[in-house]
């Protein structure tokens, strides 16, 4: 099951949204939190409605138009997107009103811009499209989910055009619940020194990225996703390798025909080590790349590889901001991206110059 | 890629009953689930009736065997879902990639609730454990993990359609040979969000709700869970049971019209199942049984009359909206729906809608208001329609 990606547009905590260079230079952040850089949504939301919406409402829709305007698509037959925590935004507010004011006289626009759908219902809202519309919530394979849609539908010739995303928004609650279970580090540190020294917890991150995915065959492609694959809770190393392996079996490509593997290293001690276990048998010859440090560990950052992933076979070349050692091809043709979230749900794409 | 689904198993919590032998029991009797709410404090008790599970959080959780600490929300999925497996008895189930496919609308919020509560204090309290469900996707996770299902896991959050869009995407990943089994559906435990959260859009009625009747108010939010059972043409021959029947036809359309309001013409559920009767192959005079979405806010019965007048004009089948005696159980509905309208289908049986009175003035069609048995039902339609513009049918079909 393959599908092309005929463009993408991400809104993250780098300078990755409109006509600007890829990956030159790193925005640096100091702390432990990442935050997305906001275009100006005048273009894309009006600002009456953009007043009442969340961050994650107004980067949603925003990503999605630009990636339709960037397709020359009008209209997709079907919008799809992966978020693990939905509007938190709203969520946050709803539930501190309810203790606030005890039940009595709320106000209802937090709970209705409060449900997990409420991005992809206002980007069809926004397009009149009454096409296909879903919206997936499962933590790390949010995104993948959502991918799986999209391809299935195009395989299944119900959509021709498919807008697909993943959205996520960090609020001041959930950074604040997520660093005391332990998910961020302790002490502040630049997001350039996350993989420097080795110690417990990552950095917490958001972002919207949509991709438009087609069967047609277009010199504008940006690249061909090849295939896409999850597994859960793998035992044992070998048990990882295992999947690998057949995943590139079944899409009969040998390890060595790929040129670039972008791994979601974050800078836990403990995530980090399923990667370090793989790669030195499995991925020996192969060139590596990171990108966390760039947008943050967050659910459905695997969508920031995807971009990533696309942009390098379209244009040819390996940002060295992603670097992870030597890269021995500067200009790959076949990408895979291995990403694992928290140990239990682990991800593969592969990506191909058209 | 038009290979057949099969229905092999069902399962099903709410307020009427605690599995599929009990629901039909409830619908013979005409017997409603409605009440005050017992289970949890708030201000609207005994003024909003609810329709909850008659089981608090130790009973519930001994009968699924989780810790009762846990977010009631699992405690429905892993009933209603190990009920479904059990339906099923597949052979060698281990042998085949299973998947499980679930649906929530607000994830562990019941606990989640109790969190806020010391955290808004002083954001260094609060038990942490009590956050630890809060994702949509920790319901489905556990309840996998109970039933030893690893192949595939995901959550679809679709609002009131969400486990008709679990169910759908199931089917689909059979019929791309991704899986040969998936248990779909969804769950949703009572809480005092989406309490307050309905309450503020004006859409609680005070009385127990009455779907497509003209004095209607509004809806009775409940809670529960509902799972299917789907299994290739390949694993359906090996089964040992009959088959119940299978979905034949779905579809997802949006519309497009309000983030909470349906159009006035009905065009997302009109679409909805114009877009299933299409990938069935059927026409609207092939329809037996509608299992309406039928909410009973002004609303929405009269968006899903209207487009059911558009479309099913002259020929009506029988219809009745289900959530008469269940309550609305929002991301539950789909699933619970869903088991419904196979065992209509199943067993030829038209369930009453009940407190039915007076017709709606713009709808030349009234809903079936007795308990009927043997009826000859070749396809069942079930509507599922939610905030976002989210329509979802779904076409179950005997074989």
């Amino acid at each position: 099951m393959k599908a092309y990606i005929r463009s993408t547009a991400a809104i993250t905590a780098q300078k990755t949204f409109g006509d600007v260079p890829f990956l030159t230079e790193l925005t640096e952040y100091n702390g432990t939190r990442l935050t997305a850089i906001e275009p100006d949504y005048k273009e894309y939301v009006d600002p009456k409605m953009a007043r009442r919406m969340s961050r994650m409402v107004k980067m949603g829709i925003t990503a999605a138009l630009q990636c339709l305007q960037d397709g020359q698509i009008e209209m997709p037959d079907a919008i799809i997107t992966g978020t693990a925590l939905g509007c938190q935004e709203d969520t946050i507010a709803f539930l501190t009103r309810i203790i606030e004011l005890d039940e009595e006289m709320l106000p209802p626009t937090a709970f209705i811009q409060s449900t997990h759908n409420t991005v992809t219902a206002q980007i069809a809202l926004s397009l009149k499209c009454h096409g296909y519309n879903n919206t997936f919530v499962h933590k790390g394979v949010s995104f993948e989910s959502s991918l799986l849609d999209a391809m299935m539908l195009l395989n299944e010739g119900d959509a021709n055009q498919v807008l697909v995303g993943g959205t996520e928004e960090m609020t001041d609650t959930a950074f604040k619940v997520l660093t005391r279970l332990g998910l961020y580090k302790r002490w502040p540190l630049s997001n350039a020194d996350l993989y420097k020294t080795r110690s417990n917890g990552t950095i917490g991150g958001e972002g919207s990225i949509f991709f438009l995915l087609n069967h047609q065959p277009s010199p504008d492609n940006l690249a061909e996703l090849i295939a896409t694959k999850t597994f859960y809770k793998p035992k044992t190393t070998a048990d990882v390798e295992l999947n690998i392996r057949e995943f590139l079996t079944v899409n009969a490509i040998n390890i060595e025909e790929i040129d670039l593997v972008i791994t979601g290293k974050n800078g836990d001690t403990k995530n980090d080590e399923v990667y370090e276990n793989v790669i030195p048998n499995f991925f020996a010859n192969n060139s590596m790349a990171k990108y966390k440090h760039l947008c943050g560990e967050y659910p459905v950052s695997t969508s920031f590889a995807l971009w990533l992933a696309a942009n390098i076979v379209k244009r040819g070349e390996v940002p060295a901001l992603v670097a992870d050692g030597e890269i021995k091809i500067s200009s790959p043709k076949k990408i895979l991206i291995y990403n694992h979230y928290q140990n239990s749900y682990h991800s593969l794409m592969l990506v191909s110059a058209c | 890629m038009s290979s057949p689904v099969y229905v092999a198993g069902v399962g099903v919590i709410t307020a009427i009953g605690n599995n599929v032998a009990e629901h039909l029991a409830a619908f013979q009797n005409y017997e409603a689930g409605m009440g005050d709410i017992t289970l949890f404090n708030t201000r609207h008790k005994g003024i909003l009736p609810v329709a909850e599970v008659k089981l608090d959080n130790e009973t519930l959780a001994a009968m699924a065997g989780i810790s009762p600490k846990l977010s009631r929300t699992k405690m429905l999925g892993l009933i209603a879902a190990r009920e479904a497996l059990n339906d099923a008895a597949i052979p060698d189930l281990s042998q085949l990639r299973t998947g499980f496919v679930s649906a929530n609308t607000v994830g562990g919020m019941d606990k989640s609730e109790d969190f806020f509560v010391d955290f808004l204090a002083d954001n260094n309290k609060g038990k942490l454990r009590n956050v630890f469900d809060h994702e949509c996707g920790s319901i489905t996770e556990i309840v996998a993990d109970e039933l030893g299902i690893t192949d595939y896991l995901t959550t679809i959050s679709t609002a009131c359609s969400s486990s008709a869009n679990a169910i759908f995407y199931g089917a689909r990943l059979i019929r791309n040979d991704i899986l040969d089994v998936v248990i779909a559906g969804g769950c949703d435990a009572l809480a005092k969000f989406t309490l307050n959260g309905f309450n503020t859009l004006m859409i609680l009625d005070k009385e127990y709700c009455r779907p497509f009747d003209d004095t209607r108010e509004g809806l009775n939010l409940g809670e529960g869970a509902g799972y299917v059972v789907m299994v290739s043409d390949k694993v359906a021959k090996t089964l040992n049971k009959p088959l119940y029947c299978t979905l034949s036809g779905y579809n997802n359309s949006n519309d497009a019209y309000h983030q909470t309001a349906s159009s006035p013409d009905g065009t997302g559920s009109y679409m909805a199942m114009q877009g299933a009767l299409n990938k069935a192959g059927l026409q609207t005079t092939d329809i037996s049984y509608i299992n309406l979405h039928g909410t009973g806010t002004p609303n929405n019965d009269s968006a899903e009359g209207t487009a059911i007048k558009r479309l099913f004009e002259p020929n009506y089948p029988p219809m009745s909206s289900t959530k008469s005696f269940t309550g609305h159980t929002l991301g539950a509905s789909g699933g619970v729906e869903a088991v419904f309208s196979v065992l209509s289908v199943k067993h030829g049986l038209i369930y009453p809608n009940l407190r039915f009175k007076t017709q709606m003035q713009e709808l030349p069609f009234k809903p079936e208001t007795e308990y009927l048995k043997y009826q000859p039902l070749k396809n069942v339609l079930s509507n599922s329609f939610g905030f976002g513009g989210n329509c979802t049918s779904l076409i179950f079909s005997a074989v």
